[in-house]
């Protein structure tokens, strides 16, 4: 119980802050452009598109801070997991090559714009797939030898992963399927609506399936669930996913606009603390503890000093760029 | 398969970082300088109301988009592949480096993005006092980005304030001395000159092309005007910074000025300037050399019978590809010798008040539109293939950095990055290409014409303008 134990701690959180920022933010981006073959060719997708183009770039960067802060703040993490998950890691980086040009390229080439749209669509779901894959690998266990990754090339693909991967699109589907509810009229705000209830039964599925699978991946996943007294905590969180489908379901039928989105960012921040209760304090799950990844005391608290002032500061220009693109995306806007 | 045996993983890695990070340098080396010149142009719209000024703007702002999207993507891969690529160097610099690039994610990336909305479609809703903050603050994000990772890259040149623990990590020892290692603060002083000497290049073929067509656009004499005059006050400033920049390389890392130079063996009394030869790195000579007895000993040590050492003073396996290092060297002085060229070149033309008229200039101005470019990836090459057989120099090889990777993933993820670069990164330059091609005119689309702010209103239909859509219903 050294101060060195909280910085770990600390970097821990701030770490799964950064990731939880990006799946809340890139989910519906990605999730909009998974969307996008069923959005009809022209204002739909143009609309579509102008709600998040303002905001994509700055909720990729959530990303590089995940990986970044990784690397300065657990570099044996980084080193070992990158190299274990790295074919899932290539084809998300290309995706997300595709998904972020697109944004871009279809403005500029009319003529090739059903390509550009086939382009952001595939990156969106290359890469949403990716992640889902690369948690999975993640959740089931990575080989180490000594201070490197100790598996083969193929050790990140499995059912488990695959079925994560799968969850993960869905999920993100449903992200944004609900932002397409909030942002936008007319009937791209309906065919939001449809994908908000297909996609949200799927994925209240989806987090019932692999929380029920991941307690049997490792004995020390379902000690961490399911000893006592912990339970009584942990038990909430099932409890809460139930109630907050429910609401969900209800809310959506209602008709309501905002709440759908919430509650959908709802589930997955509770999917994402059932996931870490499953891990702590394992940063690769069973092998490596934070504090056997950790970086040195100085490289902790030279960061957290930053990481203290920026991230606030962060915080705020993004929320009033936000501000500034709020309300409805309308196909023709007050003209 | 049989071609991909002979291949190991150390020599695809290499490849892939190479290929992954040279795509890469193009864009910020041009987004840096352009950001800066979007900010002056803002401001003197604002200063002066002068429509020109805005009309610049949004000309320079949609190519601006474009390059901006393809540093974000082409910059995620490589914040990733230190990481998939490279486990044992960043197993091993991660407590000295990591924070340094969470630095850069925290100040400059940030920045950059969250303002980046703002300024391409948020001149109508924010008035132009804020609108000007957003552009700044999108420039300043460039500045600190550089910043904080040419520190990185300065530190893996000339490591300074590190320890090492039982792990075989470098831990910090001093912060300070870290981030302000011996070579930074002239590479930073380097890199940002060469940024803006790119921009400026690229904005004034842009603007020599266009005045060839017609002498009278306004537009075009504008950018033409203020591109010569930054060409004339930093290629030579660059010239001094570069020196320089030499200097402090031979001081501390004297292998990589012997390559540069061509230095095989020692010269006690007075070293000559090989203008030009071919290095060969087995016989340890360069042939057909073409040398300037003593320069390089004057150029150096400003004295002319100063002893220079050779590379034969360095153990052989701690050589850099000297053929490599020595060319790409004199393709990068070369051209900065041309920049300052046409630089004095276009003081004499203004003097003689013949700046417009000059049509051999704007012919080379636009040949040398992307000498920028050329000359700041000769001078990567010549800097990184230079710090090799090292990634962090003198410390840790770069045979001993590698991920414990097979062939075949390296050598397909390789492929992959290959053809997507080539294909995606190529549509952009075409893009770029297209939009410079067409002559900046009045009522480039802005916000004082009620048209839309960007690219989407190139494209027919008025339904597609992002800055209609995106007001609010209410």
């Amino acid at each position: 119980m050294n101060a060195a134990f909280d910085l770990s701690t600390v970097w821990a959180f701030v770490i799964a802050f950064a990731v939880f920022a990006y799946v809340v933010m890139d989910g519906f981006d990605l999730g909009v452009g998974l969307l996008f073959p069923s959005l009809r060719a022209g204002e739909e997708r143009n609309v579509a598109m102008n709600s998040i183009a303002p905001v994509w770039d700055g909720n990729e960067t959530w990303l590089v801070l995940g990986g970044g802060g990784l690397f300065a703040a657990f570099p044996l993490a980084y080193a070992i997991i990158l190299p274990a998950l790295y074919a899932p890691i290539v084809a998300m980086l290309l995706g997300l090559v595709f998904r972020g040009v697109a944004f871009e390229f279809r403005w500029r080439d009319p003529h090739h714009r059903a390509f550009w749209d086939v382009a952001f669509a595939g990156g969106s779901l290359v890469a949403a797939l990716a992640q889902g894959i690369a948690l999975g690998a993640l959740l089931q266990g990575i080989a180490v030898t000594g201070r490197g990754y100790g598996g083969g090339r193929w050790d990140w693909l499995t059912p488990f992963s695959l079925f994560t991967g799968i969850s993960l699109v869905l999920g993100y589907a449903l992200l944004g399927a609900t932002w397409l509810v909030m942002r936008t009229e007319g009937t791209t705000r309906e065919l939001g609506r449809r994908m908000a209830f297909r996609f949200g039964i799927a994925t209240i599925v989806c987090i019932a399936a692999v929380s029920a699978a991941t307690p049997l991946l490792d004995a020390a996943f379902a000690a961490r669930w399911f000893a006592w007294p912990n339970v009584l905590l942990t038990a909430q969180v099932p409890l809460l996913v139930v109630l907050g489908s429910v609401l969900f379901l209800r809310t959506l039928m209602r008709g309501a606009e905002r709440a759908p989105f919430l509650l959908a960012l709802g589930l997955f921040g509770l999917s994402y603390v059932g996931l870490g209760i499953s891990i702590y304090p394992d940063i690769v799950p069973g092998r490596v503890t934070i504090w056997e990844a950790a970086s040195p005391r100085s490289s902790q608290i030279f960061m957290l000093v930053g990481a203290g002032v920026l991230i606030p500061v962060i915080l705020a220009y993004t929320a009033y760029a936000y501000w500034v693109f709020r309300g409805k995306v309308g196909a023709d806007g007050y003209h | 398969m049989s071609l991909l045996s002979e291949i190991d993983v150390l020599t695809l890695a290499r490849a892939q970082f190479g290929f992954t990070v040279a795509f890469h340098i193009v864009f910020p080396s041009f987004s840096i300088g352009l950001a800066s010149y979007l900010a002056v142009l803002e401001g003197l719209w604002l200063a002066t109301g002068r429509e020109v000024f805005i009309n610049l703007f949004h000309y320079w702002l949609k190519i601006f988009a474009i390059a901006f999207a393809m540093g974000v993507v082409s910059g995620l891969v490589m914040s990733y592949q230190f990481g998939t690529n490279w486990s044992v160097y960043s197993d091993r610099t991660g407590p000295v480096l990591g924070p340094l690039i969470a630095y850069e994610v925290m100040s400059a990336f940030f920045l950059e993005a969250g303002f980046l909305g703002v300024m391409l479609f948020g001149m109508k809703k924010v008035g132009r006092g804020l609108h000007m903050l957003a552009t700044l603050m999108v420039a300043v994000g460039t500045g600190f980005s550089a910043f904080w990772i040419v520190s990185v890259n300065s530190w893996m040149q000339t490591p300074a304030g590190y320890g090492t623990n039982a792990q075989g990590q470098f831990v910090p020892l001093d912060w300070w001395a870290i981030v302000f290692n011996p070579s930074f603060p002239y590479r930073l002083v380097h890199m940002v000159l060469a940024a803006y000497l790119t921009t400026a290049l690229v904005v004034g073929g842009v603007g020599a092309w266009h005045l060839l067509r017609d002498r009278a656009n306004a537009g075009a004499r504008t950018m033409f005007s203020m591109a010569m005059w930054m060409l004339a006050c930093v290629a030579p400033l660059q010239i001094l910074a570069g020196d320089a920049h030499g200097l402090n390389t031979l001081a501390h890392q004297p292998a990589k000025v012997m390559a540069m130079e061509g230095h095989f063996r020692g010269h006690p009394d007075g070293a000559p300037l090989i203008l030009f030869g071919l290095p060969d790195q087995d016989a340890a000579t360069v042939r057909y050399a073409l040398e300037v007895p003593k320069l390089s000993s004057l150029i150096l040590k400003h004295s002319l019978d100063a002893a220079l050492d050779g590379l034969d003073s360095v153990p052989r396996a701690n050589w850099p590809p000297v053929p490599i290092v020595f060319w790409s060297f004199r393709i990068m002085v070369g051209l900065g010798v041309a920049m300052l060229g046409v630089g004095l070149w276009s003081l004499w033309a203004r003097w003689r008040g013949r700046l417009y008229e000059t049509t051999w200039l704007h012919r080379v101005a636009v040949t040398m539109g992307p000498a920028g470019f050329v000359a700041v990836l000769a001078g990567w090459i010549t800097t990184e293939v230079g710090r090799q057989p090292f990634t962090v120099y003198g410390l840790l090889r770069t045979a001993q950095s590698a991920s414990p990777l097979q062939v075949p993933a390296v050598a397909s993820s390789l492929l992959a990055f290959v053809v997507i670069y080539l294909s995606v990164f190529g549509m952009g330059i075409l893009y770029i290409l297209r939009l410079m091609a067409h002559a900046p005119h009045r009522g480039e689309e802005g916000p004082e014409v009620g048209l839309p702010i960007r690219a989407a209103g190139l494209t027919p239909a008025p339904a597609v303008d992002p800055d209609r859509h995106l007001q609010p219903a209410e």
